[in-house]
């Protein structure tokens, strides 16, 4: 249970150029285009996007759960030394829920609704330990009480829960193995916003305790505006921008991270009129030319029509604009 | 919620709908709405905002009189609907008082272009159109909603149009009957952030073009201050706070909308609010008996909290709340947000 080192100075999880293609007869669909992230031991990265963003494909895709018509065409993902795309079945078994754990979108159908909350957590631990009955109980409490869920629970079934102590459940089973890697995708969504509020600061909290790293999968920026170190803007499959949270919201510098900043209205403050983004995400089969994003955005240019801008570093962001396009002089 | 002489578009007196839950021995009972007295004037727009459970959607489906109320009442223009009977009167109600709802992927007809639900809303509510008159009145609807160009957009099936077109259409239907009251359910849940903000500007939009008042149903209390003048809370079926939008989220009076507003996340402001106070468990609605439905969950709460359910009460001008806690003084309100 113990988290060992992840190998020499690398970072946990390194993503390289990763592509994922959905295979249809119509052609092929690039929901994930050449995606490059990096994720150090303890980090909380925030990936956030529009539905159709390719977000939770990205993060199947690292989870290794992509099934047909979806596939990775190109690209490594890289956790703790070992190459993931290319590790077989088996192999992944073994880091499955042990080394990295997965918390999905609904738990109202994620869980079993057949089966109790402590068969659920047994059927994991006896799948990938050697542990006792005993230690699955004891361990099964303890997990329980972590995220505030009282352990009578354990007995209790799917339907018997609130929306909240569902999620609740869901988050205690990912930390079953008090993995080094949690990978969320929306697992607030679904809740209210006080109940989103309280669940967010407990998986803070729990990062903070048991310093795993989290990948957070959301389409409310706001959400983790408090609580992510990083943040990762997609879109249309790229990544727009890569940057530190705070920055992000303080200074956005792709249009689209501007727009979509500004669509938000504010509790505070005089009320000043959204603009909100014109337009909708273009359909992944049939991309614009040049830059995905410029059909919307308020300061393309002619070129923008024309070449597809690279991740540019300004400061200490990755911008996928030509706006933040290096002078000429400067490029080698 | 004032009294004045003028009366009110609509207004409902003590409206109530409970739900029997369980086998006929059953004696458990939902109480979805209890006791809601609230009204909205003309070219007004009414945000009702509360969490799941809460019984805000109940609300809009009392007026749109999709469920009969358990007790109380809904007066249009001074006139009681439940004397509404004949197929004509409830049409013309319908027809006053159309609804927009959550999902725009299920409330439109994928079998059927989408000029067939504005026309079908045409045939049945203005009968005194011909069908070129009906053509022309179904371009106009869709260029007021912004689905530009009409005569193009009117010829496309739901799949063709995105999730944010697709709820234009939904506002389109209902501004095709001539409506006086749109009661529009959660209309941007479902959409994109980059596009909800067009939708918002759209209800807006629709107050000043087409005179039009609308009961906004939202969670988001955010939303609800960009589009409304009057914010109603709304607690486990109870309205728990009332009054104008900025004067509700400047110096909220009950506990409850204090709550609300801590856990909305600003991404423009630095700081994190702490969250001991944030227990998020839905409010008890079966059998809840006297008492504030809050208690269980409020910072506040008294002995009193629990032997009578406090009424709606003036704290500010306009601005009225459910808690024997909360105090009138302006500044020196109790228990800062």
């Amino acid at each position: 249970m113990a988290s060992s080192p992840s190998d020499a100075g690398g970072p946990l999880l390194d993503v390289r150029d990763l592509c994922v293609d959905y295979v249809t007869i119509a052609g092929d669909v690039r929901a994930v285009d050449h995606v490059d992230l990096t994720l150090e031991a303890g980090e909380f990265l925030a990936i956030v996007g529009e539905s159709g963003c390719g977000k939770s494909t990205l993060l199947f895709a690292i989870a290794q759960l992509l099934t047909p018509p979806a596939e990775i065409s190109g690209g490594s993902v890289v956790f703790k030394g070992k190459d993931m795309v290319r590790l077989a079945e088996d192999e992944l078994r073994h880091s499955r829920w042990r080394d990295y754990s997965v918390v999905m979108q609904s738990a109202m159908n994620a869980l079993n609704p057949m089966k109790s909350i402590e068969a659920q957590y047994t059927d994991v631990m006896r799948a990938h330990s050697a542990m006792s009955a005993g230690e699955i109980h004891a361990r099964s409490e303890e997990v329980l009480r972590l995220v505030g869920v009282d352990p009578v629970h354990l007995r209790s079934y799917p339907h018997q829960l609130s929306g909240g102590m569902r999620q609740r459940a869901m988050i205690a089973m990912a930390l079953l193995f008090t993995p080094e890697l949690v990978i969320m995708d929306e697992p607030t969504s679904a809740l209210d916003v006080v109940a989103q509020r309280s669940l967010m600061s407990e998986i803070k909290e729990l990062q903070r305790r048991f310093g795993f790293a989290v990948i957070f999968v959301t389409h409310d920026m706001s959400l983790v505006s408090h609580y992510s170190e990083r943040l990762a803007v997609m879109y249309a499959g790229q990544l727009a921008e890569l940057s530190s949270t705070r920055a992000l919201f303080d200074r956005p510098l792709h249009p689209y991270s501007v727009g979509l900043l500004d669509a938000f209205p504010s509790i505070h403050g005089p009320r000043r009129t959204l603009a909100g983004i014109p337009g909708s995400p273009p359909d992944l089969a049939h991309p614009p030319a040049g830059c995905r994003f410029q059909p919307r955005c308020p300061q393309a240019m002619d070129e923008c029509a024309i070449r597809q801008p690279a991740l540019y570093r300004a400061g200490d962001s990755l911008v996928r604009c030509l706006l933040y396009e290096p002078a000429p002089e400067t490029v080698r | 919620m004032i009294e004045t002489q003028r009366e009110p578009l609509l207004r409902t007196t003590r409206l109530t709908r409970h739900f029997h839950l369980g086998g006929i021995f059953s004696r458990q009972t939902l109480h979805a709405v209890d006791d809601v007295s609230l009204s909205i004037d003309e070219r007004e727009i009414v945000a009702v905002v509360g969490e799941s459970g809460s019984g805000k959607s109940t609300l809009a489906r009392l007026l749109a009189m999709a469920y009969k109320p358990t007790r109380g009442e809904i007066y249009y223009r001074g006139r009681s609907v439940q004397g509404l009977r004949s197929r004509k009167d409830l049409l013309w109600y319908r027809g006053q008082v159309p609804m927009v709802f959550q999902d725009p992927y299920s409330s439109i007809n994928p079998v059927f272009r989408v000029a067939h639900g504005v026309m079908r809303n045409l045939i049945l509510h203005r009968p005194e159109l011909d069908a070129t008159g009906r053509r022309d009145e179904a371009e106009r609807v869709f260029d007021v909603v912004g689905l530009a160009p009409s005569t193009e957009m009117l010829r496309k099936f739901p799949y063709e149009m995105s999730g944010g077109q697709r709820q234009r259409v939904g506002f389109a239907q209902a501004l095709a009957v001539k409506p006086k009251l749109i009661l529009a359910d959660e209309p941007v849940s479902m959409l994109d952030v980059s596009i909800r903000a067009g939708l918002l500007n759209l209800m807006v939009e629709l107050r000043e073009r087409e005179s039009v008042s609308i009961l906004y149903i939202t969670h988001d209390i955010a939303s609800a201050r960009y589009v409304a003048d009057r914010i109603v809370v709304m607690y486990a079926g109870h309205i728990v706070e009332t009054g104008p939008a900025d004067a509700v989220l400047a110096s909220p009076r009950h506990p409850y909308t204090q709550l609300l507003l801590s856990a909305v996340p600003d991404p423009r402001e630095v700081s994190t609010v702490s969250t001991s106070a944030a227990v998020g468990e839905p409010p008890r609605v079966v059998n809840p008996g006297e008492g504030c439905r809050f208690r269980w969950r409020c910072p506040l709460a008294v002995a009193e909290c629990e032997r009578s359910t406090p009424l709606l009460r003036p704290l500010a001008p306009e601005q009225q709340a459910a808690c024997h806690v909360a105090r009138a003084d302006a500044g020196l309100s109790g228990g800062a947000a």
